[in-house]
């Protein structure tokens, strides 16, 4: 699994810790949280304990739980085929639970490929994988992967063979997504565990394909 | 046909720049109003909901929407929301923010 | 208490373009565009209720409905083909179409 995002104007030497707020320029917003929370903890309403063990949930999560399921749904086709008939019944199985929201599993195949997206805001499957990336959330993605999604998987690098459609899901409701991307060719040597260690967050997301050859010790731009 | 915007977050199918295929961490800041978000909406408090936090982020309005990132607008429209269902007071948040910026 | 769907898998429907003052989860691209229901998804609170702060009873019936690029943009991809987008939509934002497409 590649976790490292390499950001282009991250200042910070360190990759797992986000950098603390002391001794940088916050911004009015930043003091806005600050005071926000310091308020809500001197009356009782939370408290800190409660932030951090909320932070530490957050950085639990990551896309390796959305790994486990593809992998296992290549491994085992019953599985697979609960999968996709109910994601969100198939994922206790493994141990998640993604309710109040469903899980609703779309499979790329040879003539159908899957993308995902939230327009109106940025609904995305926390439980398997994590918080979205900031392109998940940006404008301009939000913008134009309904309308012109060939070319904004473009600029991720992702060419579609000739021959296979693309349909757009964007979670406007209760539903969450997970692309089912397609095991890659060339795989039948590796276990379940190495599969699930192929499954980038973003084939997950619909923007890439899932490959054997990567270079995975590279800094990619997941 | 010509259909009016439904806010500020209404975004499917406009025209935009290039998408950024990168992502940088998050800071501590931007995890602690997501936690902060989460416990104020959990079964014990129920004080808000998802819901509403959307439609407090879409009536931020078109210039505000555009001009901050995504835990920017959470943290504004947590303040709206906490105000109009007073938990806190605008006053107390400002005098609070005066502080913070006069200690640093 | 839920009302049975109104409609099935593969029946055409028309978005409803309603221009309406609260927070509303149907987003404006596919407002009077017409598609047909891919799956039923369940009952669900409403969310234009819930984002006032109420209990989003009663709960009301959430389908995803399939657009055709071509249905939606004037200037789809020249290489669009059978591309389609799928959005979920609740049930008093759906007409049943006249005649089938």
């Amino acid at each position: 699994m590649n976790h490292s995002d390499h950001p282009p104007h991250d200042h910070s030497s360190h990759d797992h810790q986000p950098p603390p707020d002391e001794g940088r320029q916050l911004s009015d917003v930043q003091y806005l949280e600050i005071a926000l929370r310091e308020l809500l903890i001197e009356k009782g309403v939370i408290n800190a304990d409660e932030i951090r063990a909320g932070v530490e949930a957050l950085d639990a999560v990551t896309p390796a739980q959305g790994a486990r399921v593809v992998a296992r749904a290549w491994c085992d086709d019953q599985f697979r085929q609960r999968l996709l008939a109910d994601g969100s019944k198939a994922c206790i199985e493994l141990g998640i639970d993604i309710r109040p929201t469903r899980l609703v599993v779309v499979e790329n195949t040879d003539n159908w490929h899957n993308v995902i997206v939230c327009t109106l805001c940025s609904c995305y499957p926390r439980l398997l994988l994590g918080l979205p990336p900031d392109w998940y959330k940006s404008r301009e993605y939000r913008s134009r992967v309904v309308r012109e999604p060939r070319k904004v998987l473009a600029e991720f690098g992702t060419q579609l063979p000739a021959g296979v459609s693309l349909r757009v899901h964007d979670s406007t409701a209760d539903m969450r997504y997970l692309v089912l991307p397609r095991r890659p060719a060339n795989s039948e040597h590796l276990d379940e565990e190495q599969l699930a260690a192929l499954v980038t967050r973003d084939s997950m997301i619909g923007v890439t394909l899932v490959q054997t050859s990567l270079v995975r010790t590279q800094a990619i731009p997941d | 046909m010509s259909i009016a915007k439904i806010g500020p977050h209404d975004l499917g199918g406009d025209d935009a720049g290039k998408v950024s295929p990168l992502s940088r961490d998050l800071q501590w800041w931007e995890k602690r109003i997501d936690a902060l978000y989460r416990l104020l909406a959990d079964d014990r408090r129920m004080i808000l909901q998802v819901d509403e936090l959307r439609a407090a982020i879409e009536a931020l309005g078109d210039d505000v929407y555009a001009r901050h990132d995504y835990y920017e607008r959470w943290t504004l429209a947590l303040r709206n929301l906490l105000i109009a269902k007073q938990v806190l007071d605008e006053a107390e948040i400002e005098t609070r923010i005066s502080q913070l910026k006069q200690n640093r | 208490m839920t009302l049975a769907p109104k409609f099935k898998q593969g029946d055409p429907v028309q978005v409803c373009a309603r221009d309406v003052a609260h927070h509303r989860r149907t987003p404006s691209y596919v407002q009077g565009r017409r598609g047909y229901i891919e799956r039923f998804c369940g009952a669900f609170a409403n969310p234009e209720l819930l984002a006032q702060g109420r209990d989003g009873l009663p709960l009301i019936n959430l389908y995803r409905v399939r657009f055709e690029q071509a249905e939606l943009w004037t200037t789809a991809e020249v290489d669009a083909g059978d591309d389609s987008v799928d959005v979920e939509i609740y049930e008093h934002w759906l007409r049943q179409c006249d005649e089938p497409f």
